[in-house]
């Protein structure tokens, strides 16, 4: 990679509204782990779990979009992503996030799979406001 | 970007090269079943050695390919998972099932190979 400024405190927001936008987003992920110092795995895991998140907008809600930026606990450095949507909401999210369930034909592995490879893990949905997902991956 | 297929004696060669959209594997998929007939292929390796990321949606549509080109009569492996990706994978709780794997290229020629002199052999 060339080198380039550590702009490691920077937001970054890639607008999801087609499955072309899913790898943009998770390259976004990867390079900011990447620059926040994350070994290879952790930063594949991270972009894992956005690749997921950024599906479930384009399959549930159409369009929305995945914030990402870095955070900090003492030198502890960290990652938080936040995927928004607009759409219908999850009528069910305890059986939403529950291992196997899914209403797509999927393997219903997407949030509950998500909330495996991350440290914390946070939904809140409804009706009016769509869903949003926030995640915390903190480096090891 | 769509994925070039090479032709090699009863072989086909998938080798994808980067990131790949969900469109881009649905074409795959597609690509690979028509061609197995076409060239009368026997087997099919999908190399995703340059694979970042295998999620829930990549690996399933692998998984299909791998059923799909069997109901067609040849076998498929897949080669290169990188270790970071396999962990990954392992930890979202996403399997391949009974699809093949081989490390490489090189290891998922004598797979087929192998698998071939079987078939053979029992005929």
């Amino acid at each position: 990679m060339p080198e380039q400024k550590l702009d490691v405190d920077a937001e970054y927001r890639v607008a999801v509204a087609s499955i072309n936008d899913i790898v943009t987003a998770r390259l976004q992920g990867r390079v900011l782990a990447e620059r926040l110092g994350f070994s290879p795995g952790e930063a594949t895991l991270v972009a894992t779990a956005i690749s997921e998140l950024a599906r479930n907008i384009v399959q549930y809600a159409g369009n929305g979009d995945i914030e990402v930026r870095s955070t900090a606990n003492g030198s502890r450095r960290g990652i938080i992503v936040v995927a928004r949507d607009r759409g219908p909401g999850i009528a069910d999210l305890k059986l939403a996030v529950r291992s196997g369930y899914s209403t797509s034909g999927g393997l219903g592995l997407g949030l509950p799979g998500v909330r495996r490879i991350v440290d914390d893990f946070q939904i809140v949905s409804n009706r009016h406001d769509g869903t949003t997902v926030t995640v915390t991956k903190w480096r090891n | 970007m769509a994925v070039p297929i090479l032709k090699q004696a009863q072989y086909l060669i998938a080798t994808i090269q980067s990131a790949l959209t969900d469109e881009d594997l649905l074409s795959l998929q597609t690509a690979l079943v028509e061609k197995v007939g076409k060239f009368r292929s026997r087997g099919v390796i999908v190399d995703v050695t340059a694979l970042d990321v295998l999620d829930s949606f990549a690996s399933r549509t692998l998984r299909d390919i791998a059923y799909i080109i069997r109901l067609r009569g040849a076998e498929t492996v897949i080669v290169g998972v990188q270790p970071e990706v396999a962990f990954a994978m392992v930890q979202l709780g996403i399997t391949l099932e009974k699809v093949p794997t081989a490390l490489d290229l090189e290891e998922g020629l004598a797979y087929l190979d192998k698998k071939l002199q079987h078939a053979r052999a029992e005929t």
